[in-house]
């Protein structure tokens, strides 16, 4: 059995596709019965202000955004559940989000404009060393 | 034994028939058996992954066709 098992997750991408894999896995890794921490930093951090989730250009072949359309045509046609619903999940089965605190200074973020009902706490890098310590799956994405 | 909860995620895909069992285990009491009906074909062989990590009863796996049914106990408190 796996309780008290961790994994944690580092957002450093804000890219559609990547946003889509660190929640995919944090939520696959919250239905496996591990803790999950995901600590959003850099262009991450980006897609947690209000209505930015799903707002990120695809990594690769993004063709100033018909890529991407067309992605999101292909993830709705295979029933793959959306961004804000994978992130609802996230936080119904207990995950925790983390915000750089640090990136909020460098990048000139509001706080006001996080959606501060999704964060769970802002952190620096030392939480993240304590808590990858104790984590058997640790990911940089 | 009849289930006490109905998971019916078919049509669903990665992850969420694995999402949506993992909530409903949650919600769950001991000596509860849940019922997850489905057709996505790796979520078949993951559930029952989730299940011995959760440290769970896999009382059954049922396929019939591409659907599969997967009923779940959550074992009695000692």
């Amino acid at each position: 059995m796996t309780e008290g098992e961790k994994a944690t997750i580092i957002v450093h991408s804000g890219e559609f596709d990547k946003v889509y894999s660190a929640l995919i896995m944090g939520t696959g890794a919250l239905s496996m019965g591990m803790d999950v921490s995901m600590y959003f930093t850099f262009w991450g951090l980006e897609r947690l202000k209000k209505d930015e989730l799903d707002k990120g250009p695809l990594s690769r072949m993004n063709f100033f955004g018909l890529g991407k359309w067309f992605m999101k045509r292909k993830l709705k046609k295979s029933n793959v559940r959306e961004l804000d619903a994978l992130l609802e999940d996230f936080n119904e089965l207990g995950g925790k989000i983390l915000a750089c605190d640090m990136t909020i200074d460098i990048m000139d973020i509001n706080k006001e404009d996080l959606r501060d009902e999704v964060i769970t706490d802002y952190c620096a890098v030392g939480t993240y060393i304590k808590e990858a310590k104790e984590s058997e799956v640790t990911l940089f994405i | 034994m009849s289930a006490s909860k109905n998971v019916d995620v078919l049509g669903e895909t990665c992850p969420v028939p694995l999402v949506e069992t993992r909530k409903a285990v949650r919600k769950a009491s001991p000596g509860d058996v849940i019922e997850v009906v489905g057709n996505h074909p790796e979520s078949k062989e993951e559930i029952p992954m989730a299940v011995d990590e959760l440290g769970l009863e896999l009382l059954e796996i049922k396929e019939k066709g591409d659907k599969w049914k997967i009923r779940i106990k959550i074992p009695e408190e000692d």
